[in-house]
């Protein structure tokens, strides 16, 4: 378990690293999972503890978002004035950005197409 | 003899264990609530804990850099989570190897619009500039949208609010949305949450399934590269 943790520490360090050493637009953490992964791919299996420490980070995703969360009230008094308008435009675009994403893999994705073939053996709706 | 209420209170607000304890109590509880409830979209527990958390420090008056002293070690679990986010990728791999051009192109296609519905909505609603500037890399995972929005001219703390709105608003909205457009393959549900919402997205997809989690953190880091390239681009062509 503890090699599990220091596995993924190692990982995040070093993409800090290279994120900091090569100006690459992407996050520590974001190039700390590509590493993972790449190893994960070499070695060709995943660990029992690390599968165990990366079930339990993952479970509570949601939680960890809460802290930087609460940062929204250091906004509010600037937010009041345009609520409205950004309101609109932050539920509109993330809704639009959902739905054009998703609809797109679902025409292209094979998943979907062997799950419309396999619809298309059903008796008629 | 023993202290008053306010020393004490004063005592436990200096340790981080009672910014800790609150940040856990508030989203076990409004976990609970969601569960009890059915559920439902709006008492989504992210949502739920910030407002209880936001009016407990603002009922006691307590600065939220204080109380991030304190949570700050949830926060801190945030980076390795987002290490740990392999292993779901790992096993789903073949998955993703399958169909990696139509990961491609509905990336593609999810990034442009984000970036594409915030220039316009906002200029037809006439948000103000500074505002627009910080709003626009908002799909993007919350570094890379803070850093894309200074170079851009924007505030990167605001930027991080409308970062973390964003991702609220899409887990809480996102899978009745793709429910309604019948969309139902995980890996089409998981790019659309991860592409628009990025983690926090990705903490919804992965209650749905590991497929959607897999390819909704997939989504979040080709998402957080496509931001950073294609908006400074679509900026400069719009603005000069």
């Amino acid at each position: 378990m503890l090699n599990a943790i220091t596995a993924i520490f190692l990982c995040q360090l070093a993409g800090e690293a290279i994120s900091a050493a090569t100006g690459l637009p992407l996050p520590g953490p974001v190039i700390g999972m590509a590493l993972l992964f790449a190893i994960l791919a070499i070695r060709g299996s995943v660990p029992s503890s690390l599968a165990r420490v990366g079930n339990g980070l993952l479970a509570h995703l949601s939680l960890l978002f809460v802290p930087a969360g609460a940062g929204i009230m250091l906004h509010l008094s600037r937010l009041e004035g345009e609520v409205l308008p950004l309101g609109i435009v932050l539920i509109a675009s993330t809704l639009a950005t959902i739905l054009v994403t998703g609809w797109t893999m679902s025409r292209f994705s094979p998943g979907q197409r062997v799950a419309e073939q396999d619809n298309a053996g059903e008796p008629r709706r | 003899m023993s202290r008053s209420i306010g020393d004490i209170w004063a005592y436990l607000a200096a340790s981080p264990l009672l910014s800790l304890t609150l940040t856990l109590v508030a989203y076990q509880l409004a976990t609970a609530l969601y569960e009890r409830a059915g559920r439902p979209a709006l008492l989504n527990p992210v949502l739920v804990s910030v407002v209880a958390i936001v009016a407990v420090l603002t009922v006691t008056g307590t600065r939220y850099e204080t109380y991030f002293d304190g949570a700050q070690f949830v926060h801190f679990l945030l980076g390795p989570a987002t290490v740990a986010l392999a292993i779901p990728l790992y096993r789903q791999f073949d998955r993703v190897r399958r169909s990696a051009v139509a990961i491609a192109a509905s990336l593609l296609a999810g990034s442009l619009t984000a970036i594409a519905s915030v220039i316009v909505l906002g200029l037809a609603m006439r948000v103000d500039a500074v505002s627009l500037v910080s709003l626009a890399p908002k799909s993007a995972t919350a570094p890379v949208a803070m850093g894309i929005s200074e170079k851009l001219g924007g505030l990167p703390s605001l930027t991080a609010v409308f970062v973390i709105t964003t991702g609220i608003l899409g887990s809480v909205f996102g899978p009745f949305l793709l429910d309604l457009a019948g969309v139902r393959d995980p890996a089409a549900r998981g790019l659309g949450l991860g592409t628009a919402s990025h983690g926090i997205g990705t903490a919804r997809a992965l209650q749905e399934s590991e497929a959607a989690g897999a390819f909704s953190g997939l989504a979040m880091g080709l998402n957080a590269l496509a931001t950073a390239i294609l908006l400074p681009i679509v900026w400069h062509l719009v603005f000069g």
